[in-house]
């Protein structure tokens, strides 16, 4: 083990839990930490700052911040399927065996080969690829294949993420994101209020910045006044308090969605938790608390390792017991970093100066600073950071000019001044305002009910945290519940904070050496910038596009300011002039598991099962599913394949009687005085005169004169009927017929009811299907009594249940409806019955053979494309009345002679199979492009021919009969001789289902 | 105009990129011009330079309301394939697909067109069957095309469900492996650097308030830089369309706006290496160049005009994307956006002639505007120099729905949003 | 992620309901007198506007109700709801009650 936290404060570290010591490993070297620990202050405490390699140069690089904005210290987390890529260790809770490896590095963090990058890096400017690798034609891919390799950051795990997820969806009055001073006062005003209130933090404990700055509140350390009022806030009724949880999207009428890493902090999750959890939040009113960022500056190496943001500097220190540097310069715009100084000399560090670029600055914090005899360098900039893995000294120069003054250094702390975390805001739409003082953009209006307070609002005083966060929470719970109440600020000691000088780069030193960066996780310079704006990339989308400052895994948090910056500089213009950008969702990533959510495996899209379905699966059925249904395909004996199964199938079926599940289709249930006339008014063909027992075969067409769906429908009673659909149209046929009767024709007298889950439904056909129902049915169902196309409601074995004489295959045969519950055991008996005869159960080849040699159309002829006329229903199109569709089927395209219509098709030696799928074109056709005339649609072999046969539609259909042209399938190169003939094979008058 | 080359980049390493110039010029609008094209999109400024590469007209103004770039070009997934079925689309599309073969040469601009290969993946026998249609008219078509089995598939990327138990298990898949990528950015610069450089005036933040017509005749349009005359006047301002065209008097197009969402993984090593449509929802990804998986789904479902997605349908795609690919539930969103789709009543672009003389529409692209960039704006250069459409795009008229002759690739009917 | 006022459930979350288009064009009155013109501005034609949209939802998860809502497409504010034989417009300005 090394290390040993040599780094580490005897007592400093509020976050740790020094009771537990915790091992960990990085890069396969071993260490250890404590229970409160990040990976980033453990490695930190142990010495260790190189920590990654960057996106382009493969720069070394070592932890920047201290929160979700980290930009440099990613890691592949775990090992294995749990190996979670570009993972920030400023997030990472250090837990008992912790594995981490670091990225993008080849061989090894320490010897990247690929830091070559680094000395072609004046050639790979923004940009570099859009000028090259243009020639010759094709070989992009090429250069590509080595480019995608050099490109990327971690690597997946390729592996099934074995850990589960889950949603969860919460109304409340407010919510509060952001458990930080402002956040806290907010929820505290509002849940004195009697408001259900949710608070939301990112962090592993809430206090924010509470915890990584020294303040007094009340007198007392302000971890007093954070201590008692968690405390409140989670004892409380009306409140909900979630920390580890990232709001990380505001979305319209305030849904706030959060990810709460349930156990993330654990090697591997209980078992009976969810690793993670998605919060959706539908508030009444928002209130943003979600604190602000400390900005970089940028100078020449400020990416070296060792160079942080001040803040971070001073977190790492109160929070985690960690002197990062014991020789440190501080490099600010501001006056906030010298809290950094402070903090570092009284925990007994070295300050080796303070760097900053105003000229003269004199608010309290700076004299306090100075008061410790600390050495501040005034209108000064920090020139260039020195170092390769670690940052060794940094030169100092006067901001006029002058010779730089090279300072010995370990830690450099660097401030930028704060910038508002703006990101839940700015997704809404909602536009940012810009403040002079002290230099940031802010939210302006808000979009839905909500509003910004603390440093999210610009405002940064602690005093005013507390004050605008309590009255926030007051008037938020006002707005969402009426009522107001008073609530007590805590009295806070204010320091006198001069302005800052809004700068962010500054020029290169004498040596004119080193890289500015401004986005350090895509490599994005102050050059490049420069670039951008030379070539006319100035608006700020064309910059960030270019260059693509701001568009890394950390979105710019700490990036962006800079960018607008020196593009304000170059164009000569204020900063708001040239523009902000939109902050897009998510606020930090999310991990795609928990936006699944519950939604995998079975449970996407879960499948629907009909009555019997345990019966097909007992019986060794093959399933084939058809939209969220399985269905049986064909039921193999032995050996069988789906040709063989499916033959014998229908030999049975034909021969004697076959039984088939069609629980799936569509059943509605229309019932009403004008049932007749709104049938009359959806149907193509006419309704109005059915009788009472009859079915009868509908055909519906859409709007646009297309059909729509078909299916048969039936009169039970006088004012009483059930409309049968197709399994796929199910949905959108009961949306459609509700349209029209709410909102086209609601003087109709009409009530409908979907009840395709309330009926199993079998047909049974072949001669002997009469003889297997005989005996279950309650009704005489004797040629004269129950003709083909009867119908009726009756008893099977004593279950409700409906009879209808209908046929798709053509046989004689019966469909039966029987009420849900009953539908295995009538199944079952059913089956038993056909058996005892010969018959036998079918599936979904089977049926599908039956209708081609009957040549009844089904989904891949009525396939949205199709008019009446191309599938041979021209006829059914009725003349003596209006009908949804009718006014559109008389335009020319639609009555062009060579549209593709339905015909048969036989191979011309009676023995080739053709493929569905294939086109049909003239025979002998010649190179591409060949005229096609149609395509096959559906294909089976028929026994009872002894060939096989097709469905097709073809240009000019019938016109063609007895014409032979070629199935071609190029594909797999077959291609068979057909011959166009009638699409109805078998029993073209409909002898056998008449009986 | 620097060109670029290996020697031009050799000289920006060594001048500290001092070298280069502006990629377009910041012009002033003129008091008139031949040709107007409204809309700095792809398909606007893939439109000025045909119109001054093929057809000589070089005297025109591309006006942009925002940045060149900004709208959908800037902001789809980047996928080019011309895997139709219908013969117009797919004779359109397979131009458009041997445009982007030769693009980066042509424009002097790597736009980073990478032939990956388009992979549609199969469900069940039926709907392979259906794909095998289409596969097959795109070979007669003279458009390449393979059926792979689901062996085929697991052998290019093996990080999907092939599991029997699988909610929707892989049966195979059609792929067209000219099909593949571009960098979408790269495709608006580098036509409108290339049409900069042939004499088209680019005039970006000048919006257009207004059209100038009379005796049914367009003069020219108002915007917010005044008035600007022309001869002709195309529109290519897709996800607006109806907004812009309305100011013409062109009312109630076939035409609704609706969002279409897209997303962003953080960057990765090498994981996909092909573009991939899952057939059982709503779902299709990638990995860009630099690293980041790339996918999308459905539209959102409502009309709208706001670049903002909204999160059930966040919530779809990404259960959809773990029921292919479980592996992906360790990695992480890191962006989701939303560009604003014209969704016509077929599903099928409009790029042709208006009942206004001098005025030309492009729009109607639905979601397959970026893979048509260069032959839309190949076809609309045409139409507007030779005053009539090319055989490539003169099925896609605006009044076909008047005689019935709708392009309706997936038999949807006219419900813009389910094309 | 819309909130939508379903006239007979109350406020529903927008998942519990679908999508059914432009509510300003009517089906033709009297379908055998409505010309070729009339079906074709009623099937194909949209104002498509950007900004106030009089739009049918289903609330498809709940009550089954075809209902009008009034939205902005710009802005994604939501105005009034109505049932289908009330009037609602898109310049309706008796503001939102959702």
């Amino acid at each position: 083990m090394i290390g040993d936290q040599l780094r580490r404060h005897p007592t400093l570290g509020g976050a740790l839990d020094r009771s537990k010591a915790l091992r960990f490993s990085f890069d396969g070297q071993r260490y250890s930490g404590f229970q409160g620990d990040t990976l980033a202050s453990a490695l930190l405490a142990n010495g260790v700052t190189l920590l990654g390699r960057s996106f382009k140069y493969h720069r070394p690089r070592g932890v920047m911040s201290i929160g979700s904005e980290e930009s440099n210290a990613l890691a592949e987390l775990r090992t294995g399927a749990r190996r979670e890529p570009n993972t920030r260790m400023t997030q990472i809770e250090l837990f008992q065996g912790l594995e981490a490896q670091s990225q993008n590095r080849w061989p090894s963090l320490n010897l990247d080969l690929l830091s070559i990058n680094g000395l072609v890096a004046p050639f790979l400017a923004a940009g570099f690829y859009y000028k090259t690798f243009m020639r010759p034609r094709g070989f992009w891919e090429k250069y590509e294949y080595f480019i995608r390799r050099a490109a990327g950051l971690g690597r997946a795990s390729g592996e099934a993420d074995p850990d589960r997820y889950e949603r969860i969806h919460r109304h409340c009055d407010i919510l509060v994101t952001g458990a930080g001073a402002a956040g806290l006062a907010a929820a505290k005003s509002a849940m004195q209020a009697g408001a259900r209130v949710a608070i939301l933090d990112e962090r592993e404990a809430p206090g924010g910045w509470l915890r990584f700055d020294r303040n007094l509140i009340e007198g007392a350390p302000a971890t007093v006044w954070l201590d008692e009022t968690v405390a409140a806030l989670r004892a409380a009724d009306n409140v909900t308090f979630l920390t580890r949880t990232t709001a990380f999207g505001y979305y319209d009428h305030n849904l706030i969605t959060a990810v709460e890493r349930v156990q993330d902090h654990r090697a591997v999750p209980d078992p009976h938790k969810p690793r993670q959890r998605i919060w959706t939040f539908r508030a009444k009113q928002v209130i943003l608390a979600t604190g602000a960022v400390e900005q970089p500056l940028a100078f020449a190496d400020n990416d070296r390792p060792g160079v942080m943001l001040a803040g971070a500097l001073r977190g790492y220190l109160n929070a985690y017991g960690v002197m990062a540097g014991h020789k440190a310069v501080i490099f600010s715009n501001n006056d906030h970093a010298y809290r950094t100084a402070l903090d570092l000399i009284d925990a007994g560090g070295a300050i080796e100066a303070v760097v900053d670029v105003r000229p003269s600055p004199a608010g309290d914090l700076v004299r306090a600073v100075r008061d410790r005899g600390v050495r501040v360098y005034t209108d000064s900039i920090v020139s260039h950071a020195k170092g390769g893995h670690a940052l060794q000294a940094c030169d100092v120069t006067p901001r006029g000019g002058g010779r730089p003054e090279t300072i010995e250094c370990d830690a450099l702390g660097m401030s930028g001044g704060w910038n508002p975390a703006v990101h839940l805001h700015s997704q809404t739409g909602a536009k940012l305002d810009w403040r002079d003082d002290p230099g940031c953009f802010v939210p302006a209006t808000a979009k839905w009910p909500c509003v910004s307070v603390g440093a999210a609002n610009g405002d940064f005083q602690l005093a005013d945290c507390l004050a605008n966060g309590s009255e926030a929470g007051a008037q938020a719970a006002k707005a969402s519940m009426g009522g107001t109440t008073a609530t007590a600020v805590p009295g806070v000691r204010a320091f006198r904070e001069e302005r800052p000088h809004p700068i962010w780069e500054v020029p290169l030193g004498p040596d004119r050496r080193g890289k500015r960066f401004v986005d350090f996780q895509n490599d994005v310079t102050v050059e490049d910038v420069e670039l951008a704006h030379r070539e006319g990339f100035v608006s700020v989308e064309h910059l960030k596009r270019y260059t693509t400052m701001g568009m890394a895994t950390d979105q710019g948090k700490t990036s962006n300011i800079a960018g607008l910056a020196i593009m304000a500089r170059l164009r000569d213009k204020p900063i708001p002039e040239v523009g902000t950008t939109t902050f897009r969702p998510p606020f930090t990533p999310v991990s795609i598991g928990a936006i699944a959510g519950q939604e995998r495996g079975q449970h996407f899209q879960p499948l629907r099962r009909t009555s019997m379905d345990d019966w097909h699966a007992e019986n060794g059925a093959v399933f084939q599913n058809v939209g969220l249904w399985r269905r049986p395909h064909y039921y193999p004996h032995a050996q069988e394949d789906v040709d063989d199964a499916s033959r014998r199938e229908v030999t049975a079926t034909r021969g004697a009687v076959g039984v088939c599940d069609v629980t799936t289709l569509g059943k509605i249930d229309v019932q009403g005085p004008d049932a007749a006339e709104f049938l009359n008014r959806i149907y193509a063909n006419g309704f109005a005169k059915l009788p009472v027992g009859k079915a009868r075969y509908g055909l519906m067409l859409r709007e646009d004169g297309m059909v729509f769906d078909d299916g048969v429908t039936s009169r039970l009673g006088e004012t009483r009927y059930l409309m049968t659909t197709t399994t796929g149209n199910a949905g959108p046929v009961m949306a459609k017929l509700e349209f029209y009767l709410q909102t086209v024709w609601p003087e109709l007298r009409v009530r409908i009811t979907s009840v395709t889950e309330q009926w199993a439904g079998f047909s049974v056909a072949g001669p002997k299907a009469r003889e297997v129902l005989q005996d279950v049915i309650d009704i005489d169902i004797s040629d004269g009594a129950f003709p083909f196309m009867a119908a009726a409601e009756c008893r099977f074995a004593g279950a409700p249940a409906r009879l209808f004489r209908i046929s798709f295959s053509g046989e004689r045969a019966y469909e039966v409806n029987v009420a849900a519950d009953h539908g295995a055991e009538a199944w079952a008996l059913t089956v038993a019955k056909a058996q005892a005869l010969g018959g036998s159960v079918y599936g979904l080849e089977s049926l599908g053979t039956m209708r081609i040699e009957k040549g009844h159309v089904a989904g891949t002829e009525i396939n949205g494309q199709t008019t009446a006329d191309d599938l041979g229903l021209g006829g059914m199109l009725s003349s003596k009345k209006e009908f949804i569709g009718k006014a559109m089927t008389g335009r020319p395209a639609y009555l062009a002679p060579d549209r593709q219509k339905l015909v048969g098709l036989r191979p011309v030696d009676g023995a080739t199979w053709i493929k569905a799928g294939a086109q049909l074109i003239e025979d002998g056709a010649a190179a591409p492009p060949v005229q096609m005339l149609g395509h096959v649609t559906a294909v089976a072999f028929s026994p009872e021919l002894n060939t096989p046969i097709a469905l097709a539609l073809l240009s000019g259909g019938m016109a063609r009969a007895g014409a032979a042209l070629e199935a071609a399938y190029p594909l797999t190169g077959e291609s068979v001789r057909v011959r166009v003939v009638s699409p109805h094979f078998l029993d073209p008058e409909g002898t056998r289902m008449h009986g | 105009m620097t060109h670029y080359s290996v020697w031009s980049l050799i000289k920006g390493g060594l001048t500290g990129q001092k070298n280069w110039t502006r990629a377009w010029r910041d012009p002033e609008p003129k008091s008139s011009y031949d040709v107007i094209i409204i809309g700095g999109g792809g398909h606007g400024l893939a439109t000025a330079h045909y119109l001054a590469k093929l057809h000589g007209v070089t005297n025109v103004a591309v006006l942009e309301k925002g940045w060149l770039g900004g709208g959908n070009v800037g902001r789809n997934t980047t996928i080019v394939r011309s895997n139709y079925l219908l013969d117009a689309n797919a004779h359109f599309y397979e131009h458009s697909l041997k445009l982007w073969e030769g693009l980066s040469d042509d424009l002097n601009y790597n736009v980073m067109f990478s032939q990956r290969a388009v992979i549609n993946l199969a469900h069940s026998k039926p709907q392979l069957d259906g794909f095998a249609r289409r596969g097959n008219a795109m070979l007669l078509n003279g458009i390449d095309a393979e059926l792979l089995d689901r062996d085929g598939v697991q052998a290019m990327v093996p990080y999907f469900d092939y599991s029997e138990s699988a909610r929707f298990p892989i049966y195979g898949g059609l792929m067209q492996r000219r099909g593949g990528s571009a960098r979408h950015d790269a495709v608006a610069w580098g036509y409108a650097r290339s049409a900069d450089a042939r004499g088209v005036d680019l005039i970006q933040n000048c919006e257009v308030t207004g059209f100038r017509i009379e005796d049914g005749r367009v003069l020219g349009v108002e915007t917010t830089r005044g008035f600007i005359g022309a001869q002709k006047v195309g529109m290519a301002v897709a996800g607006h369309t109806s907004h812009v065209a309305a100011m013409a008097g062109l009312n109630r197009l076939p035409i609704e706006s609706h969002k279409l969402q897209a997303m962003v993984s953080e960057g990765l090593k090498p994981l996909i290496n092909q573009v991939y449509t899952f057939g059982a929802g709503h779902f299709y990804i990638s990995q860009s160049d630099k690293g980041g998986l790339v996918y999308g789904g459905d539209l959102d479902g409502y009309n709208s005009y706001a670049q903002r997605g909204n999160y059930p349908l966040i919530e779809h795609v990404h259960a959809a994307g773990m029921a292919l690919m479980p592996s992906l539930g360790r990695l992480r969103l890191t962006r989701h956006w939303a560009g604003v789709m014209d969704m016509s009543m077929d599903g099928s672009p409009i790029i042709g002639m208006t009942p206004i003389e001098g005025l030309y529409l492009n729009a109607g692209w639905c979601y397959g505007g970026f893979k048509a960039t260069p032959a839309s704006g190949w076809c609309f250069a045409h139409t507007i120099a030779q005053n009539r459409p090319h055989a490539l795009n003169e099925a896609f008229t605006l009044n076909r729905f008047e005689t019935g002759a709708q392009i309706d690739e997936r038999g949807a009917g006219p419900i813009p949003g389910a094309h | 992620m819309f909130i939508i006022k379903c006239p007979y459930c109350g406020e529903r979350d927008v998942t519990e309901f679908s999508y059914g288009g432009d509510a300003t064009r009517a089906y033709p009155q009297d379908p055998a007198q409505a010309t070729p013109e009339d079906w074709h501005a009623y099937v194909y034609e949209r104002d498509n506007p950007r900004g106030w949209h009089v739009e049918w939802w289903q609330h498809s998860q709940g009550c089954r109700q075809w209902l009008k809502l009034r939205r902005n497409t710009l802005t994604h504010e939501l105005g009034r709801t109505a049932l289908p034989h009330e009037p609602l417009s898109p310049d309706d300005d008796e503001g939102s009650d959702a």
